[in-house]
């Protein structure tokens, strides 16, 4: 096992990959230039490709977003930061009411292959502010692609997909796994968009995970092995396009489900992704659809309350105990 | 009103371009009319905003681009996709959901689009579209392309943040944008100068970016030429942005069947007796072009504009199929397995 790399790490190699084979690749945020990011997901970057293809922009989100959209609209394949995810909102309006529905409602005329990278979720004690894990809010709105990876070679690999999609592709690095190690992605290694991947094998339920969530099913699949409960996790890495035919498939093994999902239960995207087994897997299911997600209130900073609402290993174990003994 | 406009400076469209500007400007007229009367009858459903009485600001501008340059409107756009060779049929089908139309029917008045011509879309949240002229002038950068990014707005708009995020970054990055306030007076309803700090709300806004910036007359389509001209200039020869404040009015209300009530009588009038297409065919006969000439100009855009109407309304309706594609660049919508 040497030579692990960090999914910090592995953000910075995914981009550099790209930019060293497409040259229409440039990227703009605040602080990626040669203070390297804040996360340092953006190290090495200005020193390999320089001031003209690494731009530092103003705390300016609208422009950030929409600068990113005029390029790729007019040639470019614009890589955004958004510091933190928590900022979307500020630049929601191009989340929201531009780059979605640009090709739509130009007839087709317009193509936006865009990435806004963003670090989402909690755990560090951020606060309200700095800690929102906000891929439902991507997800509410039709017309973007959503990645979200939990290892460093998915991120990697989909940083390869996002960047080459002609569509624009909304990217959830979490804050949480920034320092978490893993396998190194192999030469050329691309993820495609929308794909899931099961990484743990199981018989009596089905975790379906994203992000931060993935090794949390996991540590808690590793539990309920001890009392003979078999549990498969399911790392959706995309929201959309949504691998809801991989979830099906497991659950048709399983015969239940709990879904895993760090924003707020209050409009998640587990609760698309419960309606769709509800309607297409009724009838493979033993036992409610269960979904663990962050409490509906705002994220708290200290430490102990901020347990009590996000999701844990110990909240997910508890999940899955009443649906298999349903 | 507020301060005076400068006066007209060289370069000059000259007595062929001037020509063609103000046959231009007629046929958008005649479109802009021929919409407000469709909507009247049931035809154009929604909302239109109409740019009757801006048309020199659209004409003058597009006179002073290169083919390749980009152009982003408002929702008060017709007057950019025409004047960027959008023809009036397609635009009014757009109006009238034919199948036929600009966008197929899919974007409506406030969305016309003609990308093919450089005319990336007509943007319906104020001031939304600014930064984007902004990256599409960082992208003409980052190639070397030479060719300029033009963002046309209203005075309403100098009050989003995004108007002056885009100023900023287009003043640090030497963007070559300009930027066109459409000046028109009103933001919607309410009087620009009841709500804005400043007098000239686009131009005195410029100051503080350091962004050179001119107060024009947007209704003398000469003006607008030789300004917008010096601006594009400006920008290609790398010295940045530019913002230019065109002052004009709105012949019709702010958008569908507004009377406009809220502005005074003596001021509509004062606006009227300065109608850009006046100005530019008295201009043009002084110039020297034959009546003939002039008249023949104006049948040809009366008869565009006929034409236009009744292929509008004969084109199909619009096609059921196209709903459920246009989200991917595939062409397709699908989102999960």
């Amino acid at each position: 096992m040497a030579d692990l790399t960090t999914y910090r790490e592995a953000v910075a190699e995914g981009i550099a990959r790209e930019m060293r084979r497409d040259k229409r690749v440039v990227c703009l945020g605040e602080d990626i230039g040669a203070a390297e990011g804040v996360f340092k997901t953006a190290v090495g970057l200005f020193k390999e490709f320089g001031p003209g293809r690494v731009w530092d922009t103003p705390i300016s989100e609208q422009a950030i977003v929409g600068a990113a959209l005029g390029a790729s609209m007019t040639g470019m394949r614009p890589v955004a930061e958004i510091m933190f995810s928590d900022f979307l909102a500020c630049c929601y309006d191009y989340l929201a009411n531009e780059i979605p529905k640009l090709r739509y409602m130009t007839g087709g005329q317009v193509t936006a292959p865009l990435v806004i990278r963003t670090a989402n979720g909690g755990g560090l004690g951020f606060g309200a502010q700095h800690s929102q894990a906000t891929e439902n809010w991507a997800f509410a709105i039709p017309g973007l692609k959503i990645a979200a990876p939990s290892t460093p070679a998915d991120v990697v690999g989909l940083m390869a997909s996002a960047i080459r999609s002609d569509d624009p592709v909304v990217f959830f690095e979490h804050k949480g796994l920034f320092a978490s190690k893993g396998e190194p992605a192999p030469p050329d290694h691309v993820v495609p968009l929308g794909e899931a991947a099961i990484v743990r094998s199981g018989s009596d339920v089905t975790l379906v995970a994203l992000a931060y969530t993935v090794p949390m099913a996991l540590s808690a699949a590793e539990r309920l092995a001890e009392d003979d409960i078999s549990a498969e996790v399911v790392d959706l890495r995309c929201l959309v396009p949504l691998d809801a035919r991989t979830v099906l498939e497991s659950v048709e093994r399983t015969s239940r489900v709990v879904i895993v999902e760090e924003n707020p239960y209050q409009g998640g995207w587990g609760g698309t992704l419960a309606s769709i087994v509800a309607d297409e897997g009724f009838e493979l299911l033993d036992a409610p659809v269960r979904r663990v997600a962050a409490e509906c209130v705002p994220l708290p900073f200290a430490d102990a309350l901020e347990d009590i609402v996000m999701p844990t290993v110990d909240k997910v174990v508890e999940a899955v105990r009443k649906p298999v003994a349903y | 009103m507020t301060a005076s406009p400068e006066p007209a400076a060289t370069p000059t469209l000259g007595v062929e371009g001037l020509l063609r500007a103000y046959e231009r400007m007629r046929v958008i007229r005649g479109v802009e009319k021929a919409a407000h009367d469709l909507f009247l009858r049931g035809l154009v459903k929604g909302t239109t905003h109409l740019a009757a009485g801006q048309e020199a600001i659209a004409v003058g501008a597009s006179e002073a681009l290169r083919d390749d340059d980009y152009v982003f409107a408002t929702y008060r756009g017709h007057h950019h996709a025409m004047a960027r060779g959008a023809t009036p049929t397609e635009c009014l089908a757009e109006l009238m959901s034919k199948s036929t139309g600009l966008n197929k029917a899919k974007g409506g008045s406030m969305h016309l689009t003609k990308a093919d011509h450089g005319m990336l879309g007509s943007y319906a949240i104020v001031g939304s579209h600014l930064p984007i002229a902004c990256g599409a002038a960082w992208s003409a950068k980052l190639r070397g392309s030479d060719q300029v990014a033009v963002a046309f707005f209203g005075d309403g708009a100098t009050n989003i943040g995004a108007f002056h995020e885009s100023l900023n970054l287009a003043a640090v990055w030497k963007l070559p944008v300009l930027f066109v306030c459409e000046n028109n007076f009103y933001m919607e309803y309410t009087p620009i100068q009841s709500v804005t700090s400043v007098a000239n709300p686009a131009a005195d806004r410029a100051v503080g970016h350091q962004i050179p910036a001119a107060v024009i007359d947007g209704n003398d389509v000469d003006v607008v030429y030789a300004a917008v001209s010096a601006a594009a200039d400006r920008a290609r020869f790398g010295d940045g942005p530019t913002v230019i404040e065109a002052q004009t009015y709105r012949h019709y209300g702010h958008s569908r069947t507004d009377p406009a009530k809220y502005r005074p009588a003596d001021e509509l009038e004062q606006w009227l007796r300065r109608d850009p297409l006046d100005s530019a065919r008295a201009r043009v006969a002084e110039l020297g072009a034959s009546s003939d000439d002039i008249e023949a100009a104006e049948q040809r855009a009366a008869g565009a504009v006929e034409s236009a109407i009744e292929e509008a309304t004969a084109a199909p309706d619009a096609d059921p199929a196209e709903a459920l594609t246009d989200v991917w660049a595939d062409g397709g919508a699908a989102w999960r397995t």
